[in-house]
């Protein structure tokens, strides 16, 4: 039977309607495009662009911005939300989000929800998928035009270790028998975060992952990979690109399909063996990453711990821990 | 919850790619197979200024340049990738590339260095077909292959003015990869013939669509790109706007992709010719229009399109394709 998947192979290549000048210091207006109509699109752009550094206004020197098989790392500074937004925007995209919110996780979903009106993905067709075991617990919240939110009951585990690695299962059926149809992004997020500076079109690649912000200033050696050969998530000492974050990933809904599927099949490799990884789904997200490397990578603005204090390269924090007591939460 | 119903286990089945099922790993999989880290002996940091550098497979920090644009394409220097890494990605992915090449009349001369450089420098170790456009197809040189290459002879017509051959090409190329290009390979590599690759020129230019600095402006400023600049042609770009000069010796991308370049790009041509107008740089022109408003998902630096009587900059770590030396009264229009 062929299922009707949405065009999956969007890419960036559309209709642009801007040139790009990076030192121009009025990046304000953007005209809405209609594809045929550039009379309206001719600005002044004061100063030209160059190749040769210094001149770049969209640069990071201080941070790694390129990954060596040529990933874009995503930090404030190294991108252009006027062009990306013109580009993506008659696309008509629709982004979906899902989080898990359950047991005593059900009171994060407010927040979260409020913050990603306000700050995700501003102006594209958004759907919020939250799996619950209980809910008559998630708030209503208000949504902007365009966007809807689904609550979907699910199971839940004794142990919030279970919860957690289970997440990858549950994503996995749900884009094969919904998300597939509703959406071409998925993001696979945390629930306990709220956002505070804007996410955007930025963020969208085939397959994306999000740098941890514990390990980001760290040398590879001490990356809490899972350091067992006997499991699956097993990466050794030498080895290993990043650590990413378990709280965000995200891509074209089939790559996080096939992404979703494959973690939870060395996860249930790792049960058949009686082991247990160190950082339950988050130790398999980094090994398939390592194997299989995303092609954009989310600088730790994107994924960051309140607990931190905010140093100099952070220049933004957009999505952040909420400050809570996990003894608590917990089981 | 079993899966039971077949609409899901047919879904199942069309999804599951080979790749994803070696995915359950074994245990030495880091070790042997699959992609090494790259930082074998260095640490990296994320942090550039604490980065020591580790100068295996080709990776080493450049500053003096700009790696990407703000629409996150990155810009292909030595030095900003790990060939090694690439390699490892494309080979799962079993590519096969073809370059495309029109060899009309006198530039069959060409075909022979061309090729066997090709042979040395491009796409080894990949499956790659060579597509070679010509009018004269017995005069197409034998040249030993490696494993996994091929070469397809494609007759086409010749025209006595070399900018119409040139700019023909466009529609040539449109035309056959919707006929037979997107069924033979994934990704295009559209190049001139009056050239010889000097260096690497691997997976790292892939991309969903990809073009080439021209080498003698990527330090100019926009206002003297040698866009086209009379608005009545097609190809026209106001002086104020404009990313970079784009070089039209050497394109590509997905199939896909060329086929919506090189279809616009014709018809711009055909559109132009009914005006009575040609455009300052041929279809060079055209494609940097192109470019502008189809932002490229790569950028491919000078080093992939230089000629040695530019000289040797310092920002040249490398020149991987090279123009050949030619007399172009003899060789055009001949």
């Amino acid at each position: 039977i062929r299922l009707n998947l949405l065009q999956e192979s969007y890419n960036i290549i559309q209709h642009w309607p801007l040139s790009y000048s990076p030192g121009s210091l009025n990046p304000a207006y953007v005209a809405s495009v209609s594809l045929r109509d550039l009379a309206g699109l001719r600005r002044k752009w004061p100063v030209s662009f160059c190749l040769l550094p210094f001149s770049s206004s969209f640069r990071r020197r201080d941070v790694l911005t390129l990954t060596p098989w040529l990933a874009p790392i995503v930090w404030e500074g190294t991108f252009n939300s006027e062009l990306l937004d013109s580009a993506y925007k008659p696309l008509n995209l629709t982004i979906g989000v899902t989080a898990f919110a359950v047991g005593k996780y059900t009171t994060f979903v407010g927040r979260f929800v409020e913050s990603a009106e306000k700050l995700f993905m501003k102006g594209c067709w958004v759907n919020y998928y939250i799996f619950t075991n209980n809910p008559q617990a998630i708030p209503r919240v208000q949504l902007q035009p365009g966007r809807s939110l689904s609550i979907i009951p699910i199971k839940k585990y004794s142990h919030w270790q279970e919860i957690s690695m289970r997440r990858m299962e549950v994503i996995n059926r749900h884009i094969a028998e919904v998300s597939h149809r509703e959406v071409n992004y998925l993001f696979c997020l945390d629930i306990d975060m709220v956002f505070h500076n804007p996410w955007g079109v930025e963020t969208l690649g085939e397959m994306v992952a999000a740098i941890h912000p514990g390990y980001y200033n760290i040398p590879r050696s001490q990356f809490p990979y899972e350091r067992r050969s006997s499991s699956a998530a097993f990466i050794p000492n030498s080895q290993g690109d990043f650590y990413y974050a378990g709280a965000v990933f995200g891509g074209l809904v089939k790559q996080v399909y096939e992404f979703t599927r494959a973690c939870h099949m060395t996860i249930l490799a790792d049960k058949a063996n009686g082991i247990m990884a160190a950082w339950q789904e988050e130790s398999h997200l980094n090994r398939h990453f390592f194997s299989h490397k995303p092609s954009k990578l989310l600088s730790p603005e994107y994924v960051w711990d309140d607990t931190k204090p905010q140093p100099p390269e952070v220049r933004l924090i957009r999505f952040s821990t909420v400050n809570k007591d996990y003894k608590e939460i917990r089981d | 919850m079993a899966v039971t119903n077949n609409l899901r286990n047919s879904f199942f089945l069309t999804l599951i790619p080979v790749g994803a099922i070696g995915c359950a790993m074994d245990k030495n999989q880091g070790k042997t197979g699959g992609i090494k880290g790259y930082f074998t002996k260095h640490h990296v940091y994320v942090m550039g200024c604490l980065t020591l550098l580790c100068f295996s497979c080709g990776y080493f920090w450049r500053s003096d340049v700009l790696m990407m644009t703000p629409w996150f394409a990155p810009i292909v220097w030595e030095g900003t990738y790990n060939f090694e890494i690439l390699n490892e990605q494309f080979r799962q992915r079993n590519v096969t590339v073809g370059l495309t090449v029109f060899a009309i009349k006198k530039y069959v001369v060409f075909l022979k260095t061309f090729l066997e450089t090709a042979e040395m420098y491009f796409m080894v170790g990949h499956r790659v077909n060579y597509y070679i456009f010509t009018d004269r197809p017995e005069e197409v040189p034998q040249v030993a292959l490696k494993e996994g290459r091929n070469v397809v002879v494609l007759q086409v017509p010749n025209s006595p003015r070399w900018q119409e051959i040139s700019m023909r090409r466009m529609e040539v190329l449109s035309y056959f990869s919707q006929q037979r290009f997107i069924n033979e390979v994934s990704y295009l590599v559209c190049v001139d013939v009056d050239m010889k690759f000097n260096d690497q020129v691997g997976v790292e230019i892939l991309s969903d669509l990809f073009g080439t600095l021209h080498p003698g402006f990527y330090t100019a400023e926009r206002q003297s790109f040698t866009y086209e600049r009379r608005p009545a042609s097609q190809a026209y770009v106001p002086s104020d706007e404009g990313d970079f000069y784009y070089m039209g010796s050497i394109f590509g991308g997905t199939v896909m992709e060329v086929y919506k370049l090189t279809k616009k790009c014709h018809e711009a041509i055909m559109v132009d010719k009914a005006n009575g107008i040609e455009a300052i740089w041929q279809e060079e022109s055209h494609l940097n229009k192109y470019f502008l408003y189809h932002k490229p998902s790569k950028i491919l630096s000078p080093e992939y399109m230089w000629d040695d009587n530019l000289g040797r900059p310092e920002i040249l770590k490398k020149r991987r394709f090279l123009a050949v030396r030619k007399n172009h009264a003899a060789i055009r229009n001949k």
